[in-house]
């Protein structure tokens, strides 16, 4: 339960281009902290900056009130969890699990009660004899977890820890995780590149591109506000649709993409700039027509790929050069070619900066409430 | 009819893999198989100047051998000789290939320099390390000169000419070795260490614990053929002493040479390889029975 805080942490390599620049961030001590990012965006240096393993080239990190710049990885109260786990072949799963126990000269009676401890906990208690080579690709990441939970320090940090299991054990380990890291109390810092993994499992979440930081805060309010269209494309699935926009202040209309109208309201004239934006809207707030539609607010797209998960269905289609995709729940009987009325409204939009990629404006919240509790008699 | 014809079709498979070991098994017969049962054949008997089988003599050269001080002697010095090599041989190219396995700028010059000596033939090696031992221009007892110390007979001295033999045998050897350790060192996951190293653990813990470990199939290999080539060792003895002085380093190989080429007792000569072989062989299971347990396979 210890404070992470990286202050203007920067990494370059032979004192050339920096690979990671101006990291800004102060984790909270029990906090689930997801680093997260397309492949090749540093996130991984900076855990390993963080464990000591890469040296840090510009800035400040502290752990615990303490600079740790200087601090060897030991000194620093961490564990840390590989994505090949990093298991000691030739050694049996309770000899992987205690080996930082006896590096620190704990009695093997104490050694031998903590690993068992800890694999009843992950469910290996009848695995602690064997070899890893001997263990399927689930029970050897418990076997990493179990190794970074024995030491008992109290921050964590994982490195794509889940990337090698299959979908369904994976989506298993995401809730355990979760649910160990709540009991103990443990700082967790976990780097992943898959989104699912973030807005699931993290408390706050970093998105990191090029080295740089694209937006911190709590997953629902980087879905609902991205900071630019990098996260909007990065986070959601399918991502958000974006297009360039111009606003014709003579018929007080939003064109997007030469194409489609949008009517904007007097009280946001105001607040959109004068020359072009780019304009993005969520698949999911592309709804299907109702009696009560507004007929402004329709547009008519011809269907160039479908898809039906189940009880959505996803449909794509050409808007200009962008293909855009909406999301409709329930099924729908649609194919490709079949002209579709969409409905999409101005409160909608996300309307980013063309230059800066700054988010101007937000789109209205559509979260649902719980607003009567059914008490039962 | 069928009946064949279905066993015809069934054994394709069997038919295609002896086609593709037939190359090597041609190559094998000619230079291994017929060579080896030849030699245990004519171990069996006396032969004539050109090497034919003359009188049938059954075990009595082995007799002879078991008997003859001479190879009793040669077995000793073979012996000693592979007591003296081979450990000091794999630590030294053990401790070099961890000197070479750190990530320092310019490493790459170590790693070629260390394993150098692979490149250079028995024979050339043995030359140069002829002049070294020179009594009185090798560098070795000028060095002893400069610092007032009495001069050695290197290779001339019954007492010393097996060790000096073992000195250029090991700086010879230590080039294989140490690529092969290298090449080991650097096939452990770097993750290992790095997991290590959170745990706190200090160089020699990571050395005995997971170095070690991680590199016993590359130990026992190294120690296997370096054993095998240590029992011989022919080319330095030839070029160094000639078995010289006074049978000192007349190891088993160059034993049986002499036995052969120079002595034209073919009989017996062959009944020394084949007690040589059965040596190798009974060191080499031993190894893999003893040392097999303690090497832990990915």
């Amino acid at each position: 339960m210890k404070r992470v805080e990286l202050i203007d942490v920067s990494k370059s390599y032979d004192k050339q281009v920096d690979v990671i620049s101006n990291i800004n961030v102060t984790i909270e001590p029990g906090e689930f902290f997801v680093l997260v990012g397309p492949s090749g965006c540093g996130k991984s240096t900076m855990l390993r900056m963080i464990a000591g393993l890469e040296e840090i080239t510009g800035g400040i990190l502290k752990i615990g009130e303490k600079v740790a710049n200087n601090l060897t990885p030991d000194k620093r109260d961490l564990s840390m969890v590989f994505q090949n786990y990093a298991l000691y072949p030739h050694l049996s799963v309770q000899q992987n699990i205690t080996f930082g126990l006896d590096v620190k000269r704990l009695k093997k009676e104490e050694q031998r009660r903590k690993a068992e401890e800890v694999a009843e906990m992950l469910g290996l208690t009848e695995y602690l004899e064997r070899k890893p080579r001997e263990l399927s690709g689930g029970q050897r990441q418990r076997v990493a977890l179990a190794r970074a939970i024995v030491s008992e320090t109290p921050i964590c940090l994982m490195d794509e820890p889940l990337s090698n299991l299959d979908a369904k054990l994976r989506a298993h380990m995401r809730s355990e995780i979760r649910r160990i890291q709540r009991s103990l109390g443990i700082t967790m810092i976990y780097v992943t590149h898959d989104q699912v993994e973030a807005m699931t499992m993290g408390d706050r979440i970093m998105i990191l591109h090029e080295g740089k930081i694209q937006q911190i805060g709590k997953p629902i309010d980087i879905y609902n506000y991205p900071a630019n269209p990098f996260v909007a494309t990065f986070i959601g699935s399918p991502p958000m649709n974006l297009a360039n926009g111009e606003f014709h202040p003579s018929t007080s209309e939003l064109v997007i993409n030469n194409e489609l109208r949008v009517l904007v309201p007097i009280d946001e004239i105001g607040k959109l700039p004068r020359t072009s934006m780019t304009v993005g809207v969520r698949p999911e707030n592309l709804h299907p027509t109702t009696p009560e539609t507004k007929s402004e607010n329709v547009f008519h797209v011809e269907v160039t790929n479908v898809e039906i998960l189940g009880n959505e269905t996803v449909f794509s289609f050409k808007l200009g050069e962008e293909e855009w995709m909406a999301k409709w729940s329930g099924q729908w009987h649609i194919d490709i070619g079949d002209r579709l009325p969409v409905q999409m409204e101005f409160e909608s939009l996300s309307i980013f900066d063309e230059q800066s990629g700054e988010l101007i404006k937000k789109t209205i919240d559509y979260g649902n409430y719980v607003t009567k509790q059914e008490v039962s008699p | 009819m069928t009946r064949i014809g279905t066993m015809w079709r069934k054994s394709l498979d069997g038919r295609t893999a002896a086609l593709y070991l037939l190359p090597s098994i041609i190559l094998f017969s000619v230079f291994v198989f017929y060579p080896m049962f030849r030699t245990i054949y004519l171990s069996f008997f006396l032969t004539d100047q050109t090497g034919n089988a003359a009188i049938m003599v059954g075990f009595e050269n082995f007799q002879y051998l078991l008997g003859s001080s001479e190879f009793q002697n040669s077995m000793k010095a073979t012996g000693l000789f592979v007591l003296y090599t081979v450990p000091i041989t794999i630590i030294l190219a053990l401790f070099f290939a961890l000197l070479a396995n750190e990530k320092l700028k310019g490493i790459g010059f170590f790693r070629t320099m260390y394993s150098s000596t692979m490149g250079i033939s028995v024979a050339a090696s043995s030359v140069i390390w002829l002049f070294m031992f020179n009594p009185s221009i090798g560098m070795f007892n000028r060095l002893l000169g400069v610092m007032n110390l009495p001069q050695i007979q290197w290779l001339l001295d019954p007492e010393w000419a097996l060790l000096s033999v073992s000195i250029s045998t090991i700086w010879m050897n230590i080039g294989f070795s140490f690529l092969i350790l290298l090449g080991g060192l650097q096939n452990i996951d770097e993750h290992l260490y790095e997991s290590s190293r959170i745990d706190g653990a200090g160089y020699f813990y990571r050395l005995r614990r997971i170095t070690l470990p991680m590199l016993s199939p590359t130990l026992f290999f190294i120690i296997t053929i370096s054993l095998i080539n240590a029992f011989q060792t022919f080319g330095q003895i030839d070029i160094l002493t000639k078995g010289g002085p006074s049978q000192s380093t007349n190891l088993i190989v160059y034993s049986i040479y002499r036995e052969a080429f120079i002595n034209y007792q073919f009989g017996t000569a062959s009944a020394q390889a084949v007690i040589l072989f059965l040596i190798i062989l009974v060191v080499t299971i031993l190894q893999f029975k003893l040392g097999e347990r303690k090497v832990h396979y990915q």
